[in-house]
């Protein structure tokens, strides 16, 4: 069992900075994901069907795909790239930030179908009632809507979280395959297989992305399960 | 305090046009599924907006569509008891009940806590999760959290009609203390001519979008024409009576009317407390002469005042006894018998048991003592 947390000091940081750049890439992603949900779920606009569209990109091109166009947006002289570094000093291009920018854009439409589900799924009466309770849509949203919507919410953060975790092609496609930056668990098991000999630190890392995974399930399951509980609703 | 409302709208194929004002403690709006009443509350409560009119209340006005005014529902300050109850699953009894306080500003707070848990019963539900209450404490429940948000109006949504007749027995002496007890005016949706009768202090009945009456309980109750066909037979009198005394005896309570005397079966009230009967018109019987040798104990004496055709081979005898206004619905066969005709002294007979506990509730006070 030791040979297993036997890790060198680069495997550890990839382990370290895959946990970093998950949970990043699902943080940044909530509130336009809630947005959108929203937005997608009760709006009634024009180019609602486009947005929809827009937001599933990701899930039907070619990671790849999605990564390049991201360096071209975001990269150093993309037009969004150059605009953030110059006006807020943020950079992504061979940053950490832009693995976690890949990760969250790839995991995004996950988080929004989950949590549009979840909206579609609050009983719209409920926030009627507490409107004739004197709250305005802004409270009725935080004390009735979001709870209501928990659970999905919940749902669709872990599977931001877990497609993240696993998130390989747009990443690397990004910001490359740096150690220490932008090296995250599975560009560091593609390394590994690269190398000879390297197939026993690829079996490490591979058990260590499925425990950290199946942790990151089971605490969603737990959660939604306590979130269940404490509504029961009939 | 005044309700008024007069408004226009058309939902597809279904047009509304109502107009009507009242100043009643509370007020039904009463009809046949599918005449409007939810419509129309929903409007008062500002869930839906109608496509034309205006609605008051007590002189403040939540919709003008002439001067483009329509005040959102979190601004009215209206209380909604829903037919669905409606608690918030997520927090507790406790919680849904102060949920309309936090908006509510203090100096507009009238509604107590204790007050309210002790007037509607529900000290012991508190800790508990709207998921494991029965039907009838979800709607008192309900009713408390409308009340707690210290509503100028209160308006419930057929609050009784998806509990069965036990429930129903449970609820209806706490709606008769909020009538009787708090200053809020109520509107009080409802198909049922039971309820209706033993609750409000005027009834404004809808059909088919359209106002078809208006006015004081005992009045439009009279009109079994308006009622809808399913409720016809519960139509009848509706009698603001007090408790004279008891008949330990016979486990009888002796009511004192305009009418008269009027045996019921024992109620467990207070001499001197006021109750409301319903005399069915179909559980009237009408006689010529004072009748002896009957079991019936009720005999009132009268006047015949109105004689309409009723339904099939029926007719509808409206007789005033010393003031007080009885209907009977008998056949056209007996009415030719008896020679019955305007202006003919007459005796209403009513069996006591006739008067079960449907028929009998806690009777409104008069203005004077509100």
């Amino acid at each position: 069992m030791n040979w297993l947390l036997d890790l060198t000091p680069d495997e550890w940081n990839a382990v370290r900075l895959s946990i970093k750049v998950a949970t990043v890439a699902m943080l940044a992603s909530l509130p336009p994901g809630i947005l959108i949900a929203l937005l997608l779920a009760r709006g009634q606009f024009w180019g609602k069907t486009l947005l929809n569209g827009l937001v599933h990109l990701p899930l039907i091109l070619p990671p790849v795909v999605t990564g390049y166009l991201l360096l071209l947006t975001f990269g150093k002289r993309g037009p969004a790239g150059a605009f953030l570094a110059e006006h807020f000093g943020i950079v992504f291009s061979f940053r950490w930030t832009g693995a976690a920018l890949a990760c969250g854009v790839m995991g995004f439409p996950l988080m929004v179908r989950a949590i549009r589900l979840s909206i579609e799924a609050v009983d719209r009466k409920m926030e009627a009632a507490a409107g004739t309770l004197g709250a305005n849509p802004y409270w009725v949203f935080a004390t009735i809507t979001l709870p209501l919507m928990l659970p999905g919410l919940i749902a669709g953060a872990i599977l931001s979280f877990a497609k993240a975790m696993g998130e390989f092609g747009a990443t690397i496609t990004f910001v490359s395959n740096i150690p220490n930056e932008t090296q995250t668990l599975p560009s560091a098991i593609y390394t590994f297989t690269q190398v000879p000999g390297g197939d026993e630190g690829a079996l490490r890392l591979t058990l260590i992305s499925i425990v950290i995974s199946m942790a990151a399930l089971v605490a969603s399951e737990v959660l939604a399960r306590r979130v269940g509980r404490r509504m029961d609703i009939e | 305090m005044t309700v008024l409302v007069d408004i226009s709208h058309r939902v597809g194929d279904f047009a509304i046009d109502v107009r009507f004002e009242s100043a009643g403690r509370l007020t039904a709006l009463f009809g046949p599924s599918g005449s409007g009443k939810t419509t129309l509350i929903d409007m008062i409560a500002g869930l839906i907006r109608p496509d034309k009119g205006r609605i008051e209340v007590d002189g403040r006005v939540l919709i003008d569509t002439g001067a483009g005014i329509f005040v959102p529902k979190h601004r009215r300050r209206i209380g909604m008891v829903f037919q669905d109850a409606r608690l918030f699953p997520h927090m507790s009894v406790a919680s849904n009940l102060r949920y309309g306080r936090w908006f509510t500003r203090a100096t507009e707070r009238y509604a107590e806590m204790d007050a309210v848990v002790e007037l509607l019963g529900i000290g012991p539900l508190l800790d508990r999760r709207p998921a494991k209450l029965s039907g009838g404490e979800k709607q008192r429940v309900a009713i408390g959290r409308a009340l707690l948000a210290s509503p100028r109006l209160l308006l419930m949504d057929e609050p009784l009609a998806s509990l069965d007749e036990a429930r129903k027995a449970e609820i209806l002496p706490y709606i008769e203390r909020l009538r009787d007890e708090t200053k809020i005016p109520i509107v009080y949706v409802s198909h049922s001519v039971a309820e209706v009768a033993r609750l409000a202090s005027d009834v404004v009945t809808l059909a088919q979008g359209h106002v078809i009456a208006s006015g004081p309980t005992e009045a439009v109750m009279q009109r079994l024409d308006l009622l809808p066909a399913e409720e016809r037979g519960e139509g009848g009198a509706v009698l603001d009576t007090k408790v004279l005394h008891h008949d330990a005896v016979f486990g009888m309570t002796v009511l004192g009317s305009a009418a008269g005397e009027i045996r019921v079966p024992r109620l467990a009230m207070n001499t001197g407390a006021r109750v409301r009967v319903r005399i069915r018109a179909r559980d009237v019987m009408i006689a010529t002469e004072k009748p002896t040798g009957l079991s019936a104990l009720n005999i009132l004496p009268g006047t015949i005042v109105a004689i309409s055709p009723g339904e099939g081979a029926t007719v509808e005898v409206g007789i005033d006894c010393n003031g007080a206004a009885v209907l009977a619905r008998i056949t056209e066969q007996s009415r030719q018998g008896l020679k019955l005709r305007l202006g003919g002294k007459v005796f209403a007979v009513v069996k006591t048991v006739s008067f079960d506990r449907a028929n009998t509730g806690v009777g409104l006070p008069a203005e004077a003592d509100g």
